[in-house]
């Protein structure tokens, strides 16, 4: 590994010019009372001490040193880590058969033994939250894994570089952008029979790429023009060490911050498909197919909505915290 | 700049022609459009050959996507099964469409950037742990409930407004639909400019405004705010087109014959001029907003230059 | 027009501003008076009569068009309308005659013409007409309509005007109940405009029905007013009726709740168990002549080869309709025990339990039915559906786990939705199904022929699982040539016990027509087609 330049040792250069509100820098944080009221409210207390020992290390180890101290973190991971533990070996807190149903019980509130109640087809809506958290966990994280990988990899790629390659693969963006979602699931979903996971995984991804592209584009454009990047350029840094080292650690948040929402919205899309009938199919069992059954019963059973969607909220506020506490410790400003 | 808008409005070419031709494609794929014509009985075998013939169904591909855009240049877009001309069909979907996605941006940009600055000046306090809850609620509840729920308390319970819109959709009716199209996006837009709000607050420029001694509210409005907006400002052009083209959850609730309503009918029943002239405006829609984000990029930052 | 719609936008946008919304800019309580403001889907196809073969095109033409005949609204018998008399000695030759002072709505006299010509029309294979094979009983259809090439005749020969009050029609073959289909919509008169100016007819079609079109914006709403010269006994009882396009039946049915719409006639499943609570005595509920049937492939030897009908007849045992009808539709749907319908009356032939202890739950049967049969194909079934229109999904779900639980498998019924019904007609018509799908059958006409020749005659046009039986075949002609309806239908009823034994399609549920109305209107009845009887609806 080269030595780090010393823009990353405090995460700024002085700038050459340009900006008179940045060429302005206090040294030691100003006393202002905004300043202060956001040093205040920082999670995980600490000050980062890397770079005090005097040994240089990279962002992404003072990163997970920052976020080992972050009790968000510890708690969203928990969670995660649970969520995951439910999707690989459901009967570990459910034993009942999800598949098995009594149409008598239709709709039935909660009881001893079935706390969550029954839904319209008189199955156990407990068992079916617990054992659907493996299919939607899975199309979520996938999902929202290969697009955010994709989106901000073409996306960080058509911003850094402008011109020819941005015109390109913004364009590309763009048509896809024009595709009815309700449209792509027909054609792409209906060839695909049998309603395994692995299409519906790839068609959300094929649809969400544009979105986290256009974002991570506009954050590479952002960061692009900031002065530590003109001097890392001008120290002889090359595209791929610009990219990676300078540009991406600070256009990542956005990402972060759309990526992490997606994922909720990806899940609940699966919903979507699957109440158009493109979607995963019976016998698996999924939070999506859940809520858009329910979603039409609502006056008669909110229940069965009700517990469904509470997983897919706790699951979605996991991954938001997560999100932000990465977020945190990959921001350079806040050494 | 007028250079950069121009070269950006002739790339419009080859993406109109590319993303015709792949909805084109895409329509054909669904399959035989007219046995489904017949209803519940067996299409007639004649009356089906002449059907098929009349809309150049029996010919291959490239010649009906040949024969389809000749129609295009000249103007014509072509009919919808119920016999009515696909330009027809776009001059009433397309400006009711238009008013619902203007009142769910405003909503968006109004509340999402509001309480966004709010929750990411707040960054822990109580303030921002209600905004994330909301947030939640609005991430993990599908539009479709979130429509049918509120449509049946402002609509008949509380008797507010009227649950459906009418076919000329006024601003005031469409309110709520907006109100419900925008919850989503709501969540996207209060994250965004939450994180880039605290991000940027401790950026150098805020820390020498204040202490310049700026007033508080000016520091957050001209320089805090200006700076954050990039991200925000993305999502949102990225959004218009999605709200126009996928309100079709939200059209259906709210009865609002638009653009989502089209579509999906036009899907359905697999009526490919229909299809592919409303997404065609829709693309061009979105060539256009995002051109208007890339050039309010440089607004906002003025170290972005367009060569 | 423009500018007043503009100037209401303004003065919207801006009460919306200064206050909270109110209701009253445009949607709300347009319509005057006595209008009916009634619940609409957008038609198909255009509106000839020959052309809509669907119900929300057919609302329209009840209202504006009338026949020879029609079907009484309560018990669906066939009676005279424009018909005088229909005269036939041999069952294969009728004399039509007209009866006086009847005309178009635009002043034209409805002559024996005017249905000679509208005929034709409908029969040409040149003009398109979906409808086109209800002639094809007529003498000389396969000129006028070949299965392939150029039609060698522009009118049918069977077809003949005597005078202005009179026309023969000659049948290919005997068919003696051919005079009760006549109540078809196809077979309604038409005026010399739809010929002459058929771009404007269609923009606004002109009838011989109790309304005329006001206005038509096609895919939003079409106004109809009460016709005052109507010469027929059926006249309207309110001034007008309008008809209001909603994409989804939720939104109807809130804006019923919400007293913007008057008559609802499709409630959504999700509020059948609130439609009590919610209406009171507002609601019907009533048979209509719609079945429900999951038809086998016969085409596939794996379905048709011998000892398969115990499997069939097993799978049948296996539903437990009792409990689907109570639990997911709230009774509205009755569970079916023959192939027919019981809005067809006795005098239609309907006759209950023709279907016996086949179409009875009796999970332990079934699962030996299944097992001396060989077992289901490959061991396991998928029922086969659309799921975009209807409520498929659900009643899918429930007989899957019926028959799951019944064999004590809950893998061996999978449900295969598909997202268009176009995609789902394919499929079937292409016979790329190797498994049980639904076929849902609404009858043209109320007669037991309807539900039986089409969907179970050796190659008949809707016979989609190509079941075919000799028996069956012989029982249906005999009874077409029947010259007494209760003789035919004895003979009907007999076709139908083959069924039973040969199960090509399991019969799952009749379906009732249901509607939701205001308080604003009363005397609201379903026609046996579960059509609202508009022109008896009085409003105040």
């Amino acid at each position: 590994m080269p030595e780090p330049d010393p823009s990353d040792a405090d995460g700024r250069v002085t700038p050459a010019g340009g900006d008179p509100d940045a060429a302005v820098t206090p040294a030691g944080g100003g006393a202002s009372s905004l300043a202060t009221s956001d040093a205040e409210t920082l999670e995980g207390g600490p000050v980062p001490g890397g770079t005090a020992s005097g040994k240089a290390r990279s962002l992404w180890s003072d990163a997970w040193h920052d976020l080992r101290r972050n009790p968000v973190f510890v708690i969203s991971a928990l969670i995660i880590v649970f969520l995951v533990l439910i999707a690989l070996w459901p009967g570990l807190i459910a034993g009942g058969n999800p598949l098995t149903c009594d149409l008598a019980k239709a709709q039935e509130g909660s009881r001893p033994g079935h706390p969550f109640g029954y839904d319209t087809q008189g199955c156990d809506v407990y068992t079916r939250t617990v054992h659907g958290a493996r299919a939607s966990i899975t199309v979520g994280i996938c999902a929202t894994a290969g697009a955010a990988l994709l989106g901000s990899v073409l996306g960080g790629l058509a911003g850094f570089f402008g011109g020819w390659w941005d015109a390109l693969l913004s364009r590309i963006a763009d048509v896809f952008f024009g595709i009815p979602i309700i449209l792509g699931g027909l054609v792409f979903l209906s060839v695909v029979t049998g309603g395994s996971l692995w299409p519906v995984v790839g068609f959300i991804v094929l649809l969400g790429w544009p979105q986290i592209s256009r974002i991570a584009r506009g954050s590479v454009v952002t960061a692009r023009q900031h002065d530590y990047v003109q001097a890392a350029r001008a120290l002889g840094a090359g595209n791929t060490r610009l990219l990676l080292r300078h540009i991406a650690p600070n256009a990542v948040a956005p990402v972060i911050v759309v990526a992490t929402i997606a994922l909720g919205t990806y899940i609940a899309l699966e919903a979507t498909l699957s109440f158009l009938g493109v979607g995963l199919k019976p016998p698996t069992v999924s939070w999506g197919i859940d809520i858009s059954n329910a979603s039409t019963q609502i006056r008669n059973a909110p229940h069965m909505l009700l517990w469904p969607a509470g997983a897919l909220s706790i699951t979605v506020l996991a991954f938001i915290m997560l999100g932000d506490a990465v977020r945190d410790a990959l921001d350079p400003k806040l050494r | 700049m007028g250079r950069y808008v121009i070269r950006r409005l002739l790339q419009m070419v080859p993406v109109f022609i590319g993303s015709t031709f792949l909805i084109f494609f895409m329509v054909y794929a669904l399959g035989d459009p007219v046995a489904a014509l017949f209803g519940d009985k067996a299409p007639d075998p004649a009356t089906a050959a002449r059907i098929r013939q009349e809309l150049y169904l029996d010919e291959p591909l490239w010649k009906q996507y040949g024969h389809y855009m000749g129609q295009i240049l000249s103007g014509n877009f072509g009919t919808a099964f119920n016999g009515q001309p696909v330009t027809e069909l776009m001059a009433d979907a397309f400006p009711v469409t238009l008013r619902l996605t203007l009142v769910a941006i405003l909503f968006e940009i109004v509340f999402g950037i509001t309480l966004g600055v709010l929750s990411g000046l707040r960054r822990g306090r109580s303030a921002d742990t209600t905004v994330l809850l909301l947030t939640l609620i609005v991430v993990s509840v599908p539009t479709f409930v979130s429509g049918y729920v509120l449509q049946y308390l402002f609509g008949v319970k509380w008797g507010i407004v009227s649950p459906s819109v009418s076919p000329e959709a006024p601003f005031d009716e469409l309110m709520l639909p907006g109100i419900v199209l925008a919850l989503t996006s709501l969540a996207y837009v209060t994250r965004l400019s939450r994180t880039s709000i605290a991000e940027n607050s401790r950026a150098d420029y805020v820390r020498t405004a204040v202490a310049k001694g700026l007033p508080r509210r000016r520091v957050v409005t001209r320089h805090l705010l200006r700076n954050s907006l990039i991200p925000v400002v993305t999502f949102i052009g990225t959004d218009i087109g999605a709200l126009m083209g996928g309100a079709i959850v939200t059209e259906r609730i709210f009865n609002i014959h638009g653009v989502g309503f089209q579509l999906y009918q036009g899907i359905l029943r697999q009526n490919s001029p229909t299809v592919v002239g409303f997404v065609t405006i829709l693309v061009i829609v979105f060539l256009l907003a995002n051109l208007l984000v890339d050039l309010l990029y440089a607004v906002l930052d003025p170290r972005i230059r367009y060569a | 027009m423009r500018g007043a719609t503009r100037a209401r936008w303004a003065v919207c946008a801006l009460s919306a501003v200064l206050a909270a919304a109110t209701a009253g800019c445009g949607g709300g309580g347009s319509g005057g008076s006595g209008v009916v403001r009634a619940s609409w889907g957008d038609p198909q196809n255009q509106l000839e009569p020959a052309n809509t073969n669907e119900v929300q095109g057919g609302k329209v033409l009840a209202m504006i068009f009338r026949g020879l005949k029609r079907y009484d609204p309560r018990s669906g018998a066939a009676e005279n309308m424009l018909a005088d008399k229909i005269e036939t000695s041999d069952q294969q030759n009728f004399t039509v005659t007209l009866k006086d002072g009847w005309t178009f709505s635009n002043g034209e006299k409805v002559t024996s013409k005017s249905f000679v010509d509208a005929w034709n029309y409908a029969a040409l294979v040149d003009n398109k007409q979906k409808n086109a094979s209800f002639f094809e009983y007529v003498d000389g259809y396969d000129k006028v309509h070949p299965s392939g090439g150029r039609a060698t005749a522009k009118t049918l020969s069977g077809l003949a005007v005597k005078d202005d009050k009179t026309f023969t029609v000659r049948l290919r073959t005997k068919f003696s109940t051919w005079p009760d289909t006549l109540g078809y919509a196809a077979y309604a008169p038409l005026p010399r405009a739809f010929f002459d100016d058929h771009v404007n007819w269609l923009k606004k079609p002109v009838g011989n029905g109790p309304y005329t079109i006001d206005s038509y914006a096609k895919g939003s709403a079409m106004k109809l007013t009460r016709w005052d010269g109507y010469p027929g006994d059926d006249k309207a009882r309110n001034t007008g009726v309008e008809l209001r396009v909603y994409t989804d039946n939720n939104t109807a049915y809130t804006d019923l709740q919400a007293g913007n719409l008057d008559l609802v006639d499709d409630i959504p499943s999700a509020q059948l168990k609130n439609v009590k609570a919610d209406l009171g005595d507002r609601y019907i509920n009533q048979p209509a002549g719609i079945i429900q049937t999951l038809v086998f492939p016969m085409y596939d030897p794996n379905w048709s080869k011998n000892g398969m009908e115990k499997v069939r007849r097993g799978l049948s045992m296996a539903i437990n309709r009792e409990q689907i009808t109570d639990q997911i539709y709230q009774k509205t749907r009755t569970p079916a025990t023959d192939w027919t319908s019981p809005a067809l009356g006795d005098q239609g032939g309907y006759k209950a339990g023709l279907c016996g202890d086949a179409c009875t739950f009796d999970s332990a049967a079934a699962k030996k039915l299944i097992q001396d049969g060989g077992g289901l194909p490959g061991g396991r079934i998928t029922l086969t559906s659309n799921v975009d229109t209807g409520s498929h999904r659900v009643w899918m779900d429930a007989v899957c786990n019926s028959i799951n639980t019944a064999l004590g498998n809950d893998k061996a019924c999978i449900v295969n939705p598909v997202g268009t019904f176009a995609d789902f007609r394919n499929q079937i018509t292409e016979q790329r199904l190797s498994n049980p799908f639904r076929s849902g059958w609404q009858m043209d006409y109320p007669l037991i022929q309807n539900f039986l020749q089409p969907l179970y005659y050796t190659n008949a046009s809707s016979n989609y699982g190509k079941f075919s039986d000799p028996q069956f075949d012989k029982l249906v002609d005999e009874a077409n040539a029947d010259g007494s309806q209760s003789a035919a239908n004895a003979k009907f009823h007999d076709a139908e016990r083959i069924l039973a034994r040969e199960m090509p399609a399991i019969p799952l549920w009749y379906q009732n027509g249901s509607a939701g109305y205001s308080e604003r209107v009363s005397d609201v009845t379903l026609n046996p087609f579960s059509v609202p009887v508009y022109e008896q609806i009085k409003v105040g």
